[in-house]
């Protein structure tokens, strides 16, 4: 396939692997912070053909791990109640809220439908005038301005139909939280492609400063990501600090303006809670006042809905690096991806995920 | 940060174990159609025939043994690329047979159809289902039809079921397969499950992926002419290879040891899998079959396979080892090895 065979060229991954051998002279711990690049670097065996100084530890870039709880239990009200077409992307379906999943809602008669984007749900909405059609808005900065155009559009049609369930979550914030925790291993990290090609890198820019830390936007593929392994280990080797594009092709400093705008138009930033993290200030988007009609939590009256996790599953310290899935005592037994006790088990993105997949043989 | 993790309790709770209800992931093919199987099927409807878990089953008649088999086929949409529900249903029973080496003979047909469904449409169906059969060399004998409220089926349903004559000499199962033995896969996979997708999903490429139905009991009758060595053999439907591999690896408890760079996958259908974020050895393939020989004979029985307009892309893939008993391990193109596990369920397109 041209454009992607190119990143994943055996022969350019053998020599940007010699290329970082030469360049690592002690142990590094970096920080892949999107939960694609965390299945990447599994599914390819980029952790297997590291050398041993450095070590990859997995982010809380995956939005169905960080989801909080009652959001799923929201969304599972919202779907049962009659009228309802409740849309979501499909990895949010098998995800456990405290008694049950979509999927089981689906099963039940609730009309769940898996779509590809919120312009479909919108579609659906305008097919289906005498429904009301909820589409499940979560992600980070990366599906941010498709769910907000979504609503744009709909405030612009008058549709009155169409509402989303918001969980947004920045990276940002995000990472400053885990480099404040005082059990903090990471010395740099490789931010997330796709979220910088909406956003672009100066966001990160007062982060490597404040912390000392070397920040490289990376896309996904083998070769990306040994690109951007082989900057942040030649930033740390030379005692430097500063944000580093390797993900030229897709990335620039100011990003999408009209992505940004479009979000900021429709969004504002709150706290947010983050399931297995906690509530990390500013690091949430939520619909603004002019859009509140289209806010399916106000809407159903589901937002008092509260859930406590119902007891630590230890995704949190996995997606703050602080644990690798298989130090986990359920990983395997009763924590499989049938029988998942955390997000980070069901997402196709967690990295319980990623280790039961492609690594169990080597851990068992 | 609030609520900082305690690291004193170190353990997960149980939310949720099994689901007392049917799931759509119950009948994909993956761990919860298994789990179906042997935890409510299997203690209820058990014999000796039935715990084999074949494909169909084998049973013996003084000298001569036959296999039976049957299929139900859910499609949507029922016309696809490349071919319609109708073909499906007789190739589908027809490969089941042809698996364990049987000569297909006869099928029985079972509609459940939807009211409202074209005559026209349904006479198409018929036509395909008589040309698909002709070509097996099988014939309906026996059929049934129910019709049922608009609203409570997706247009026609078919149930297909089919005996077939063992020869002699042929034993294949997928309790057979010995360390050494090599894998020979007929040709590119995942063409069936990405057409069904491309057509849902509402993709187009430059060229249309058709779906790869066919009969294969004609390539099956070339083979075993070659090799009575051929161990194990399977059709690698719903599920895909990664599902039909881990079936057979388990049931004659082998590892099993394949080459990425080895499995053929057609550019359009790779493309088609990144853009929807879908693995193609867990998607469903409906003329292709995978077969365990002995090393000895490998190369005789690929060049036969390849001889046959449906073998012609026949490679092998890996082969049986002793080590990791029951699991299946791929090397990728970096030479970097990776569990390749069951599917739970459907699989999920990803977020972003």
């Amino acid at each position: 396939m041209k454009y992607i065979d190119e990143y994943r060229n055996p022969e350019l991954v053998r020599e940007l692997l010699e290329q970082i051998r030469r360049t690592v002279s002690r142990p590094w711990v970096i920080m892949e912070i999107c939960g694609g690049q965390t299945h990447s670097i599994l599914k390819n065996g980029i952790d297997q053909m590291l050398p041993k100084e450095i070590e990859l530890v997995h982010g809380p870039g995956c939005p169905v791990c960080v989801t909080p709880l009652e959001l799923i239990d929201q969304a599972i009200a919202i779907a049962k109640k009659e009228n309802v077409i409740f849309t979501s992307f499909g990895d949010m379906l098998r995800v456990p809220g405290s008694h049950s999943d979509l999927f089981q809602a689906r099963s039940e008669g609730a009309d769940v439908r898996m779509v590809y984007s919120p312009l479909e749900a919108l579609n659906l909405a305008r097919q289906h005038p005498d429904k009301e059609v909820v589409f499940f808005a979560v992600g980070f900065e990366t599906t941010a301005p498709g769910n907000a155009m979504a609503v744009f559009q709909a405030h612009k049609e008058g549709l009155k139909n169409f509402s989303e369930l918001v969980s947004h979550v920045l990276v940002p914030p995000a990472m400053e939280a885990l480099l404040q925790s005082p059990q903090n291993r990471v010395n740099a990290y490789l931010a997330a492609g796709h979220v910088c090609a909406v956003m672009g890198w100066w966001e990160y820019e007062p982060i490597a400063e404040k912390y000392k830390v070397p920040i490289v936007p990376t896309g996904f593929e083998p070769v990306d990501i040994l690109k951007g392994i082989l900057a942040a280990v030649r930033q740390l080797e030379k005692g430097e600090h500063f944000v580093e594009n390797q993900y030229g092709r897709a990335v620039t400093r100011d990003g999408n303006k009209a992505a940004q705008e479009i979000v900021n138009r429709v969004f504002e930033v709150i706290d947010r809670k983050w399931r297995g993290i906690g509530t990390i200030p500013k690091s949430g988007l939520k619909l603004r006042k002019e859009f509140r009609d289209y806010d399916a939590a106000l809407k159903f009256s589901v937002g008092d809905l509260q859930t406590e996790e119902p007891a630590i599953c230890i995704s949190g310290l996995i997606l703050q690096g602080l644990k690798k899935p298989n130090e986990c005592p359920a990983f395997g037994k009763q924590c499989t991806p049938r029988t998942p006790l955390g997000a980070t088990m069901v997402s196709s993105e967690g990295a319980c995920a990623a280790y039961y997949r492609y690594h169990r043989f080597k851990t068992e | 940060m609030n609520d900082q993790p305690d690291f004193s309790q170190f353990s997960c709770p149980l939310p949720k174990t099994d689901y007392d209800t049917i799931q759509m992931a119950h009948g994909a093919g993956g761990r919860l159609s298994a789990d179906l199987i042997e935890r409510v099927f299997l203690p209820v409807l058990g014999n000796a025939t039935l715990e084999k878990l074949e494909d169909q089953a084998t049973l013996s008649f003084g000298d001569k043994r036959l296999a039976f088999s049957t299929d139900s086929f859910v499609v949507h949409p029922v016309f696809f690329p490349g071919g319609n529900i109708g073909e499906l249903a007789v190739n589908g029973t027809v490969n089941d047979l042809a698996m364990a080496g049987a000569e297909p003979k006869v099928l029985s047909v079972g509609f459940i159809i939807e009211e409202g469904l074209s005559i026209a449409d349904l006479h198409e169906i018929l036509l395909s289902m008589r040309r698909a059969a002709d070509r097996a060399g099988v014939q309906i004998v026996t059929g049934d039809t129910k019709v049922v409220n608009k609203g409570h089926g997706d247009k026609i349903f078919i149930n297909t079921s089919g005996i077939g004559v063992i020869p002699q000499k042929v034993h294949i199962s997928a309790h057979q397969i010995k360390p050494g033995d090599k894998i020979i896969l007929s040709g590119t996979i995942a063409d069936h499950g990405m057409a069904i997708m491309s057509v849902r999903e509402g993709l187009s490429f430059e060229s249309v992926i058709e779906s790869d139905t066919a009969a294969l009991n004609h390539l099956v009758q070339t083979m075993i002419e070659v090799s009575p060595n051929i161990h194990a053999m399977r059709d690698p439907t719903r599920g895909g290879l990664a599902t039909t591999l881990n079936e057979l690896a388990q049931a004659s408890s082998v590892g099993v040891r394949i080459f990425e760079q080895a499995i053929p996958v057609r550019e359009t259908v790779k493309a088609a899998c990144e853009i929807l974020g879908i693995d193609p050895l867990y998607v469903a393939n409906e003329g292709k079959l995978v077969a365990f020989v002995a090393p000895e004979d490998a190369e005789d029985v690929l060049k036969a396979m390849r001889e046959d307009s449906l073998g012609k892309d026949a490679v092998i893939i890996g082969e049986a080892v002793e080590k990791h008993a029951g699991k299946v391990v791929m090397e990728n193109i970096y030479g970097v090895e990776r569990i390749i596990d069951m599917p739970v369920g459907e699989q999920l397109p990803r977020i972003c």
